[in-house]
């Protein structure tokens, strides 16, 4: 076997090192109102202001179930290949923290609510397929500040008590990009199925993630360090990177890694052993009490299964398929369930090519620049629609639209509108356009002798002449056809 | 006027719906009582003004319909009330006000009752004699210097001593049947389910069940009625109809079958328990039922069992504790952890202390399964044991006790002693079936006795059914004169 | 089984219970006392058993996903013994 060069070690003094990588991604659930309470999971609220008697733990109060949020970690399993369990038990895991009233969070330790799974990545080297270990429901924790007061941290419940799956992949990521498309394609299934917004700045999708070394060609699996809640796919690479190689040089200088909780610091770049997760590994964990084992009717996992959108991978081999897109293409049109849907609504009524190219070019690059998402483009399909029409049916030429783009995307005003006031319409009319050829023909006399005594590059000249004069708006091709008839 | 605080419940209820007396005027009486006998330090907070203003409303706008029409009732401290403090008999909750009402006091309350005052108890419901309150121990009305049981000492003190007509506790392992064993009263564990804990202060949430603590067999029916019923708040709440208790209630027993668990014959246990058992067994064959040996072969290790299985869950149901939120604080240390470790040391008692460490220990790594799944499996066969006893027989009869109420301080150094109390109760918790414990006799001592029944699932009409019959042929008369008075 | 002291200290550091040095050793007595009774539950045979996880039979009731409760700040703070108009209040967390 070749060496791969796209592979990702790291190098030391004693060879290269190869890097294991294991998420723990928290996704929040959609829903409403919180996994055991009925308060609201709105994000931004003022503290303590979505907080229940049960997500502040006052004696006496116990847990209920919201249905919802039981369904969506169906849905999400079913949209990750995995094995639904008919029967899932709710667990206390117990520690202390300012932020944790109950003193313990309920989640799924035995038996969660889905086992094993798979996703699949398209990776620059080709696809490579990832085994999710589980994905079980469980309770965030609330969010204690440190920052307002010297020598007190402040805590807000708003979130305590809110749903979120936690899906567990097995070890078989092996680089910051592998990771980086693994989230992005988590997320972006879960945004299909609705079960999970995504949003990483609200902190709806986060993640813990396990890294450990060994050297290239080695079985066994290294000792793994937990880096904590990292909220962004930047900040998950940084971390690797660096956590990857502090293992590294702490091996190859002769110490041991201890297993242990590290937080990533952002400022700093550099990850950090966390002291109040000491004794975090004995979470004593043991079935609530207050709640009862969660059977699962078949019938509501076949109706959920019947009723399961068209995911990505699906999606992209349709548009291949039906629309005869590269794979490149395909990929790109369906990361996001919203620039599906902009691209699907496009070519109802306008050229598939031309879209392509159009939505995958020049779209991304001004929604990359405002740094936005297709929903908040200022350009809708309708307009993207009207603008690609007229360039089919000649109204406009490429280079006119591209003017028209640079209104649009700021405005996303009306194309035709656009090309009426700038007065961009093609001008298809052979005799308006031979007058005007007649004219720059006659006012360059000398070079139409050079044309013609055997100077062809000129031809180009000429052209140019007929589009500058026009204001771009002479349609080329009759012009190319009306020159050359002309310069025989 | 004349005193009617001696009398039953259903008697009072009677007597407020037929209009000859009216509810501020019960009300009263009962208050007079309760300042006549501090010595006993049955009640932890006094809500006298609220009941005097609800016994007014009462009167001023009364619904004769209701079940306790008119009714002051104080309650077990670990029931949270609105407005009106509640401690668990906890320092920790020393100064704790809920803004919000438990289902089943709510239900009391809907059904005409209020809230006279808050009744001590063990704290978090840990103890068998109401001494490791942190409000200080209770004395039983029975006899100067004995306990009244535990963890719902206050409650059964309280009722015996006639200062409320009828009361609610908690039973985890006994709680209720025991105390009611020792001061000569009625006391009902329901089928777990049947009472709502939603505002209960738990302390095990797979073993607590709210019930009632009663006079009479007849007031028992009537308080179950008002308090049981389905909530959705609580989810091992038990979806069913409400039963009407009282109307069912008969003596006629004719038919049903009683076991007798040889396993019950505990070495050691006074003669006087051994000659009450076998009055019971008298009693309800004269009356028609049909006396059957049976073994419950397991009941040697529901004990230890409970005392994995309660602790467990109560070290992660009292975590909540940990001066955040509500509750004490201690001032000393610096960070968090500190405050956590001073708080909770400060702030538990020595006997709730002791039970999170077991509990804390038999959930740690390496231990989890030698422990919390060994009791869970040995938990299941008990169950096991029940179930095939009742494909047999319609319920079970024990004693409630191995022996009649204590002295204060003769077993508080002595833990296994103290926990071996609850010998006959802990099975019924740990299987979720209904238990009842009656007065039947006393001892040479004149300390009252009672005997257990033990029913199936949801069988609580079958065992009020049987302690009524046996009630009214036991002859036994409470023998409490009002020393504290003196 | 008995409990010596490093086992109390730790399970004492685990449950957030700080314990007095001279009290150590009685209670190390005392839960060897009750450990050396529980122990009996080993002499029972459970070999197929599985654990009991409810003793209800039945299973979990769930609630619709609507907003029902919260906007009770003033209910939630009022009882902490360090709190301020939005927040609770605890003494600084190292992480």
């Amino acid at each position: 076997m070749s060496e791969d060069k796209s592979k990702y070690l790291i190098d030391g003094i004693q060879g290269k090192w190869e890097v294991v990588i294991g998420l723990e991604v928290h996704a929040q659930v959609s829903s409403k109102s919180k996994l055991f309470s009925g308060s609201s999971t709105t994000f931004g609220g003022d503290p303590n202001t979505q907080v229940s008697l049960v997500d502040s733990a006052f004696p006496g109060m116990l847990p209920v179930i919201n249905e919802y949020c039981i369904e969506q970690a169906v849905k999400t399993g079913l949209g990750i290949n995995a094995q639904i369990n008919s029967y899932s038990v709710f667990d206390r895991k117990n520690y202390f923290y300012a932020d944790l009233p109950q003193g313990y969070q309920i989640s799924q330790f035995k038996n969660p609510i889905v086992g094993e799974g798979e996703i699949t990545l398209d990776l620059k080297t080709g696809t490579k397929n990832i085994g999710i270990e589980r994905l079980h429901l469980e309770q965030d924790a609330g969010k204690s500040i440190h920052d307002l007061d010297p020598s007190n941290t402040f805590v807000d419940l708003n979130r305590s008590g809110i749903a979120l799956m936690e899906i567990v992949s097995k070890p078989d990521l092996r680089s910051p990009d592998e990771v980086n498309a693994y989230v992005k394609k988590l997320r972006s299934i879960m945004r299909y199925l609705g079960t999970c917004d995504g949003n990483m700045q609200e902190g709806s999708l986060r993640a813990d993630v396990n890294v450990s070394v060994r050297k290239e060609g080695d079985k066994k699996l290294g000792t793994r360090c937990e880096i904590k809640n990292v909220n962004s796919i930047k900040f998950m690479q940084m971390a690797i990177d660096h956590e990857a190689r502090r293992q590294v040089e702490l091996i190859e200088s002769g110490e041991s890694i201890v297993q242990e909780t590290r937080l990533f610091d952002t400022k700093k770049n550099e990850t950090r052993s966390m002291r109040s997760k000491e004794d975090a590994h004995d979470y004593r964990y043991f079935p609530d009490p207050d709640l009862l084992p969660l059977n699962l009717d078949k019938n509501l996992i076949e109706k959920i299964k019947k009723n399961l959108p068209e995911l990505p991978d699906q999606k992209k081999e349709r548009f291949i398929k039906d629309y005869s897109l590269s794979t490149y293409e395909a990929n790109v049109l369906v990361s996001e369930k919203e620039v599906a849907a902009f691209f699907e609504e496009v070519i109802k009524t306008a050229d598939k090519k031309l879209a392509t190219n159009w939505i995958i070019g020049d779209l991304f690059a001004s929604l990359n620049e405002k740094n936005i998402s297709i929903s908040e483009s200022p350009i809708k399909a309708k307009e993207m629609v009207s603008l690609i029409n007229s360039i089919s049916s000649g109204l406009i030429s490429g280079r006119a639209a591209k003017e028209v783009f640079e209104v649009m995307k700021d405005t996303g005003a009306n194309p035709v509108k656009i090309i009426e006031e700038k007065g961009l319409k093609q001008k298809s009319d052979p005799k308006e356009l031979e007058a005007l050829i007649d004219k720059i023909l006659e006012e360059n006399k000398d070079k139409v002798s050079q044309y013609k005594s055997g100077k062809d590059k000129l031809f180009g000249f000429f052209v140019g002449q007929a589009m500058k004069v026009s204001g771009g708006t002479a349609n080329p091709q009759l012009v190319n056809d009306i020159l050359k008839n002309k310069l025989k | 006027m004349p005193d009617i605080t001696n009398k039953s419940l259903t008697e009072i209820v009677d007597l407020i719906k037929k209009k000859e007396i009216k509810s501020e005027e019960v009300t009263n009486s009962y208050i007079n009582n309760i300042k006549k006998g501090k010595k006993l330090n049955s009640f932890i907070t006094e809500s006298f003004d609220n009941a005097l203003t609800k016994s007014k409303n009462f009167d001023a706008n009364p619904n004769y319909e209701l079940l306790l029409p008119g009714v002051p009732l104080a309650v077990k401290d670990l029931f949270c009330t609105n407005g009106i403090r509640t401690t668990a008999g906890s320092k920790m909750l020393e100064n704790f006000v809920p803004s919000y009402e438990s289902t089943v006091t709510s239900n009391l309350w809907s059904e005409g009752a209020f809230l006279l005052g808050k009744l001590n108890c063990d704290e978090y419901a840990m103890g068998s004699s109401n001494e490791t309150s942190f409000f200080g121990n209770v004395i039983n009305p029975v006899k100067e210097n004995t306990v009244p049981g535990g963890s719902s000492g206050g409650s059964a003190s309280a009722l015996a001593a006639d200062f409320t007509p009828a009361t609610i506790g908690t039973d985890t392992g006994g709680s209720i049947r025991q105390p009611a064993s020792f001061t000569g009263t009625v006391g009902l564990k329901p089928t777990y389910g049947l009472c709502s804990r939603w505002g209960i202060v738990a302390f095990a949430s797979s073993l607590d069940q709210a019930g009632p603590m009663t006079k009479t067999v007849s007031d028992c029916a009537l308080m179950l009625q008002a308090m049981s019923g389905f909530d959705l708040k609580d989810s091992t709440s038990i979806n069913k109809k409400k039963e009407n208790y009282s109307k069912k209630l008969t003596k006629d027993i004719k038919g049903l079958k009683i076991g007798i668990p040889k396993e019950y014959r505990v070495s050691g246990m006074p003669n006087e328990i051994e000659e009450l058992w076998e009055k019971g067994k008298k009693i309800l064959k004269e009356e028609g039922a049909e006396i059957i040996d049976i073994s419950l072969p397991h009941t040697e290790y529901a004990l230890p069992t409970y005392y994995i299985v309660a602790p467990a869950e109560a070290s992660s149901n009292l975590a909540r504790y940990d001066g955040v939120k509500y509750g004490f604080r201690s001032s000393k240390g610096s960070n968090l952890i500190e405050m956590y470790e001073n708080t909770r040391s400060e702030g538990f008692g020595d006997e709730v202390k002791r039970r999170i460490l077991i509990g804390t220990y038999v959930l740690s790594s390496g231990y989890y399964d030698a422990y919390y799944i060994k009791a869970q499996k040995v938990r299941q066969l008990i169950k096991n044991d029940f179930d095939n006893a009742f494909t047999k027989v319609d319920a079970i009869l024990t004693p409630s006790t191995p022996s009649a109420a204590f002295k204060i301080g003769e077993k508080k150094d002595d833990p296994i002693s103290m926990y071996l109390n609850d010998i006959f109760t802990v099975p019924a918790n740990l299987a979720g079936i209904p238990a009842m414990s009656v007065p039947i006799g006393h001892d040479k001592n004149n300390l009252p006795l009672g005997l257990q029944l033990i029913g199936k699932t949801l069988g609580e009409q079958t065992l009020l059914n049987l302690a009524f019959s046996m009630e009214s042929k036991s002859n036994f008369k409470q023998k409490i004169i009002k020393w504290w008075e003196k | 089984m008995s409990i010596d002291k490093d086992k109390i200290k730790h399970t004492a550091k685990l449950a957030r219970i700080s314990l007095d040095e001279n009290k150590i050793e009685s209670l190390s007595k005392d839960l060897s006392n009750i450990f050396n009774f529980i122990e009996k539950l080993s002499k029972t045979n459970t070999g197929k058993v599985n654990p009991l996880t409810s003793i209800l039979d039945q299973s979990l009731r769930t609630r619709e996903d609507e907003v029902t409760d919260g906007g009770i700040r003033d209910k939630i703070l009022e009882n902490s013994p360090n709190k301020n108009e939005e927040f609770f209040i605890v003494p600084k967390v190292i992480e």
